[in-house]
C-alpha cells in the first residue's frame, strides 16, 4: 500500500507546497499532460501524490482516504467538526498566510471592538426588527468566535464570494472574511475590528487520524524523519 | 418499545392523571422563530435543514416553543399541558443526539408562587423513586439586583441582556465599576469627540455604506459620551452582586441571608422567593433542606427569567435528569404583544433508564 499525500492541485499554493517539500528532500511534480491531475514523488519510496482542490482536502483527511494533506488551517477548522479529533497538525508551513477578520463600515466611528459590535447589534435589532447581519462563508469559525466573545443579536448570512460588497448591496451590515493585505476591505470602505482575528490561517501539513497507517508504517517512519516530524500519537495504527 | 419509551409513556400518563392535557408538536419547526429567540448559537446545537418552499427548518430542539405558540392561539386559562417525544440536539461525542423528553407546562395568571410550587412538586413526585439531587435558583433575584444598581438605565439594560452569559456579564460589570483602563480605541474616540463633533468625524471617515445610517451612529456616539460621564458603579454594590452570585445553601438560609443584607432593591424579589418557599412547604417540599444556588440556570437555560430548578444525577457524567423554570418573557416575545405567565420543565427518560432503579 502507498502512503497518500494530498496537495492543492493548482496555483501558488501548489507551487509553494512543492517548494516546501523540496527543502525537505522530496521532489513533488505534476506528470502527464498539462491539464491532467497526476503527480509523482521522488525522494521517499511508497508515497503517492494526490492532487486535490484545497477545499476538499479536509474532507478527504477526515474520511481517511489520504494519509497526509496540505491545506489552509482555516479550511480544516471550518469544515471539520471537532477537527482535532479527526486530524493532527504536523507542520505549519510558513506560507499562505491570511487572517479571518470581522470588518464593519469605516464610517462607523463608534465601532472599533467586538464590545461595540455587540452594543450596536442590540440597538440595530431594536430599531430594524431583525438581527444585525454578518456575511461570511466561515460559519462555524465566526459563530464560535462571536459566542466566545459574548456577542448576541446577530445573524450570519451566507456569502461565498465578493463578501466585501454585501454591505453596499444592503444584504449585510458587517462581514467576516479572509484578508491578507486588507486592500479589498479598504477599497470597499470597510475597517477591521481591533480585537484578535477570528483565526490566523496558513498552509499546514495535516495527518489523518482515520487513515490506515498500519499498512504504511515503514514509509511513515522514513517520511516523518525526512520532514522532521516527531512522534505523533493517535494515528490509526 | 424501548425501556425509555415505556417510561416516557408512564410519566405522561401520570401527568394526564394529574389533570394535564396532552399536546403534540411537529418535529420540523420553522427555524426563524427559534433563531430569533435563541440567537445564532442555536445553529451549533440544533439540526437545521432546508425546505424548498418553507425555507430553513429545524428538527425540534425542545417542545416549549411550539407548546407556547399553540397555547397563545387560543388555549383556555389556566392551562396544564404535557407531552412526550424525541428532541434533537447536536452533541459532543458520546452523548445522544436524539433523546426523549417528557414535559409539563403550566400557564396561569394568578398566584405565580403556587404555580411554581405545583410544577416543582409534580416533578419531585414523578422522580421520587430515583437517587437525584434537586437544585433551585431564581433569575428574578439577579434581575432585581441589576435593576437596583446605582447607575444609568443604559448600563442596567446592557447587564440585563447578558445575565445568561456569565463571562460577558462579569467583564461588563468590571468595566462599569471603573476597574482597568478604558479600551484604547474607545479612549481615542472620546478624545477625538472633544475636539470635533460627531458629524465632523463622520465626514472624515469617508463614504458611509450599508443600512445603518448617520442618525444611528450619532445616537450611539451620544450614548458613549453619556456613558463616559456616568460615575462608576459603586465598588460595594459590585461586591454585593458578586457575593449574591456565589450564594448557595438551603433555600431558607439563603433567603434569610439575603434579607439580612438590607438591600432594598431586592425586597420585592425576596418576597416572591419566600412566597414560593411557603407554597413549596404547603406542597410537601422541605424547603429548609432544599438546595438553592443563586447562579443556577445562568448558562444554558436562556429563556428562564424567574424560578429555575433541576434534578441532577449523582453521577457527574450524566446530563441533568430534569430541568425547568419560569419563562414569562418568552411568552411575551412569542405572543406578539400578548403574554401569559408560564412555568414548566422536562424530564429525560433515557437518562433515568441509564441510571437504573426507580419506581
Amino acid at each position: 500500500m502507498m502512503l497518500k499525500l494530498g496537495v492543492p492541485s493548482k496555483g501558488r499554493l501548489m507551487e509553494k507546497t512543492f517548494d516546501w517539500f523540496a527543502t525537505h528532500g522530496l521532489t513533488l511534480q505534476r506528470t502527464g499532460a498539462d491539464r491532467e491531475y497526476a503527480g509523482s514523488v521522488a525522494g521517499v519510496d511508497g508515497v503517492e501524490l494526490v492532487l486535490l482542490s484545497a477545499s476538499e482536502i479536509p474532507r478527504e483527511l477526515a474520511a481517511g482516504r489520504i494519509h497526509l494533506g496540505v491545506t489552509g488551517s482555516d479550511l480544516v477548522r471550518e469544515t471539520l467538526a471537532d477537527w482535532q479529533a479527526q486530524v493532527v497538525e504536523l507542520a505549519l508551513m510558513g506560507f499562505g498566510h491570511a487572517d479571518l477578520v470581522v470588518a464593519v463600515p469605516k464610517a462607523w466611528v463608534d465601532v472599533e471592538t467586538l464590545d461595540d459590535l455587540d452594543a450596536v447589534a442590540a440597538a440595530f435589532r431594536a430599531r430594524h426588527g431583525f438581527r444585525l447581519r454578518i456575511a461570511t462563508k466561515y460559519h462555524r469559525l465566526v459563530r464560535e468566535y462571536l459566542r466566545a466573545h459574548g456577542v448576541a443579536d446577530y445573524q450570519l448570512v451566507d456569502s461565498q464570494g465578493a463578501t466585501e460588497g454585501t454591505i453596499k448591496n444592503l444584504t449585510a451590515e458587517a462581514i467576516a472574511d479572509i484578508t491578507s493585505t486588507g486592500e479589498t476591505l479598504q477599497a470597499n470602505h470597510l475597517k477591521i475590528l481591533h480585537d484578535a482575528p477570528v483565526h490566523c490561517s496558513q498552509a499546514t501539513l495535516f495527518a489523518s487520524r482515520a487513515a490506515d497507517w498500519r499498512a504504511v508504517a515503514d514509509i511513515r517512519t522514513t517520511l516523518f524523519a525526512k520532514l522532521g516530524v516527531g512522534d505523533v500519537g493517535g494515528l490509526n495504527g | 418499545m424501548t425501556a425509555a419509551a415505556t417510561l416516557a409513556q408512564n410519566l405522561l400518563a401520570q401527568l394526564q392523571d394529574a389533570g394535564a392535557q396532552v399536546v403534540t408538536a411537529d418535529i420540523l419547526q420553522p427555524a426563524e422563530t427559534l433563531l430569533d429567540l435563541y440567537g445564532e448559537d442555536i445553529r451549533a446545537r440544533a439540526y437545521v435543514t432546508h425546505d424548498p418552499a418553507l425555507g430553513e427548518m429545524m428538527l425540534r430542539p425542545d417542545f416549549t416553543v411550539p407548546v407556547v405558540q399553540a397555547h397563545m392561539q387560543g388555549g383556555a386559562e389556566p392551562a396544564r399541558y404535557c407531552y412526550a417525544g424525541p428532541v434533537f440536539r447536536k452533541q459532543d461525542q458520546g452523548r445522544a443526539r436524539e433523546y426523549l423528553q417528557v414535559g409539563f407546562e403550566l400557564f396561569a395568571r394568578d398566584n405565580p408562587a403556587r404555580a411554581d410550587a405545583e410544577v416543582f412538586a409534580r416533578f419531585a413526585q414523578l422522580l421520587s423513586g430515583y437517587d437525584l439531587r434537586p437544585v433551585t435558583g431564581d433569575i428574578g433575584i439577579l434581575k432585581a439586583a441589576v435593576a437596583g444598581l446605582d447607575t444609568s438605565a443604559r448600563r442596567k439594560a446592557a447587564l440585563m441582556r447578558h445575565i445568561w452569559r456569565p463571562k460577558r456579564f462579569r467583564a461588563l460589570l468590571e468595566r462599569m465599576g471603573g476597574q482597568g483602563p478604558l479600551a484604547a480605541p474607545r479612549a481615542e474616540l472620546l478624545r477625538a469627540l472633544q475636539v470635533a463633533p460627531c458629524a465632523t468625524l463622520l465626514d472624515q471617515a469617508g463614504p458611509l455604506v450599508g443600512l445603518r445610517n448617520e442618525a444611528q451612529i450619532a445616537e450611539r456616539v451620544a450614548a458613549l459620551l453619556e456613558d463616559a460621564a456616568t460615575p462608576p458603579v459603586p465598588a460595594a454594590q459590585i461586591a454585593a452582586l458578586e457575593g449574591l452570585l456565589s450564594l448557595s445553601g438551603g433555600a431558607r438560609d439563603v433567603a434569610r441571608d439575603l434579607r439580612a443584607q438590607g438591600w432594598d432593591a431586592l425586597v420585592p424579589a425576596l418576597d416572591r422567593l419566600e412566597a414560593r418557599l411557603d407554597a413549596l412547604d404547603d406542597a410537601g417540599i422541605d424547603t429548609s433542606s432544599l438546595p438553592f444556588e443563586a447562579s443556577f440556570g445562568r448558562t444554558n437555560m436562556e429563556y428562564y427569567d424567574g424560578f429555575v430548578f433541576g434534578f441532577i444525577a449523582q453521577r457527574a457524567d450524566m446530563p441533568p435528569v430534569a430541568t425547568g423554570g419560569r419563562y414569562d418573557a418568552l411568552t411575551t416575545v412569542l405572543g406578539q404583544g400578548r403574554e401569559i405567565p408560564a412555568v414548566g420543565g422536562v424530564i429525560r427518560p433515557d437518562t433515568l433508564v441509564a441510571l437504573g432503579g426507580g419506581a
